[in-house]
């Protein structure tokens, strides 16, 4: 996943929703762990869009 | 690495994580609360709505210094544009004040410390500490340093990311269309009748609704909600905003002062909210009345009952689940049923018509319903549509 932090807000709405408990908001630094699946939710979640999926090719 | 010992480690500063605080330290246990912010209540993540009539219960007594404003009523606007105007003596069990979350939290923080709470800013929790099979506290990190806080029970008070009671085991995962993912902005410049709370509904906000919270004259919170299982592409929720924002005459001069964003649970609350040596409190347990959003008062009222809960605890030196089980009785016994109600009703009302909603709206105006709250709506929607709530008419 690839996360635009100039428009991340920290605001941890992508935390709470991810199904796999595969990221982690330290203060205002989301990471992204070994558990994600790439479902998506987090890149629907975002209420401004930061979150995107890395392009499959 | 730095440890520190206590009965009690709460994790999150917010409202619930507060007044569990307060209470625990109030009954003589040794607290630490640990907030990974560098600011209490902030940044906001709210829309400050919150009714009155359950501060009395954890003794607050309300104070202009967190009160942003005192509202008279509520006005409910169907997607046709009819507005239902509500005044307080009809409402009060909604809506009540909006208030400025940086102080009402800072100020429920500073009651658990006048009670003896320690309270550790810019500090995560990363992991739990096991001993033995049974959790013993929390390791972390504390302004970059790594640090453990070896506890007899941990308070899972961290809110909607609800990551704590993941680590234990216990499942607090969400369906997308129980997650409301939600936009604000303070808005300056703007028309709006400051003394009124207005809940816009209909496709402005799919599966939701579009708030303006007043916070003085010409300036409010003006948010959205939209059911996850809605959103069709990334920053959809931004775009629903911004095109209700430039529709509303009322609203289209106004400025943004602040920009707010986060989501919430609108689920049935968690299963178990205790096990051996643990407790969730608040958000992290998903007990937001999915109809309103609203879950402050939730929060603090299990904080309360947490507190006094440990307290017991800490008397008998017994911190097992079976011990910890009078809290998740007595919250359950408090609210519930209605979390449950609200969230069937969320269920139905997500996906009606503009249409229905229309006449929804305009059926509860006619009805001269003394005093409304969602259980009143229920009811005169039961009246109008009961295939809408034919599935929980019995609890209505």
């Amino acid at each position: 996943m690839i996360l635009d932090v100039d428009k991340c807000m920290h605001c941890g709405a992508c935390v709470g929703s991810c199904p796999f408990n595969a990221i982690f908001l330290r203060e205002i630094i989301l990471e992204f762990n070994d558990s994600c699946t790439r479902c998506g939710r987090c890149v629907k979640v975002c209420p401004v869009g930061a979150i995107t999926m890395e392009d499959d090719s | 690495m730095r440890t520190y010992e206590c009965d009690v480690v709460v994790v999150g500063a917010g409202p619930g994580g507060s007044v569990c605080a307060q209470y625990a330290a109030e009954g003589g246990c040794d607290v630490i609360m640990i907030e990974k912010r560098q600011e209490i209540g902030s940044p906001l993540r709210c829309g400050e709505g919150i009714s009155k009539a359950w501060l009395d219960e954890i003794g607050l007594t309300p104070d202009p210094r967190w009160i942003s404003a005192d509202m008279d009523g509520a006005i409910i606007v169907s997607p046709g544009g009819h507005r239902f105007k509500l005044d307080e003596s009809m409402a009060g069990n909604e809506v009540g004040y909006v208030v400025e979350r940086h102080l009402f939290d800072k100020e429920l923080a500073a009651r658990a410390a006048r009670a003896g709470a320690k309270i550790m800013m810019k500090t995560s929790a990363t992991s739990l500490i096991m001993k033995g099979g049974e959790i013993a506290g929390i390791k972390g990190i504390s302004f970059g340093e790594d640090i453990e806080i070896r506890a007899k029970c941990v308070v899972a008070a961290d809110g909607y990311e609800s990551q704590v009671a993941r680590w234990a085991g216990i499942e607090t995962k969400l369906k997308p269309s129980d997650i409301d993912t939600c936009l604000q902005y303070r808005m300056t410049n703007i028309e709006i009748e400051p003394t009124y709370c207005e809940f816009i509904l209909g496709s402005a906000a799919p599966g939701g609704y579009l708030w303006i919270f007043p916070k003085g004259r010409d300036t409010a919170n003006v948010g959205l909600g939209i059911i996850l299982s809605e959103i069709q592409k990334p920053g959809d929720v931004k775009r629903y905003l911004d095109e209700y924002i430039a529709s509303d005459p009322r609203l289209s001069k106004g400025q943004v002062l602040e920009v707010m964003s986060g989501a919430v649970s609108v689920s049935p609350p968690i299963d178990k909210t205790v096990m051996n040596n643990l407790i969730v409190v608040g958000d992290a347990a998903r007990v937001i009345d999915a109809m309103t959003g609203g879950g402050i008062c939730h929060a603090c009222r299990m904080g309360k009952y947490a507190g006094e809960v440990l307290s017991k605890c800490l008397s008998t030196g017994d911190f097992s689940k079976e011990a910890l089980m009078e809290y998740d009785v007595r919250w359950r016994d408090q609210f519930e049923d209605k979390l449950y109600r609200n969230w069937m009703a969320k269920e139905k009302f997500r996906s009606v018509s503009d249409k229905v909603l229309d006449d929804i709206v305009l059926a509860i105006s006619e009805a001269n319903v003394e005093n409304v709250n969602v259980y009143s709506l229920l009811k005169v929607i039961k009246d109008k549509y009961p295939e809408l709530v034919a599935e929980f008419e019995d609890m209505i």
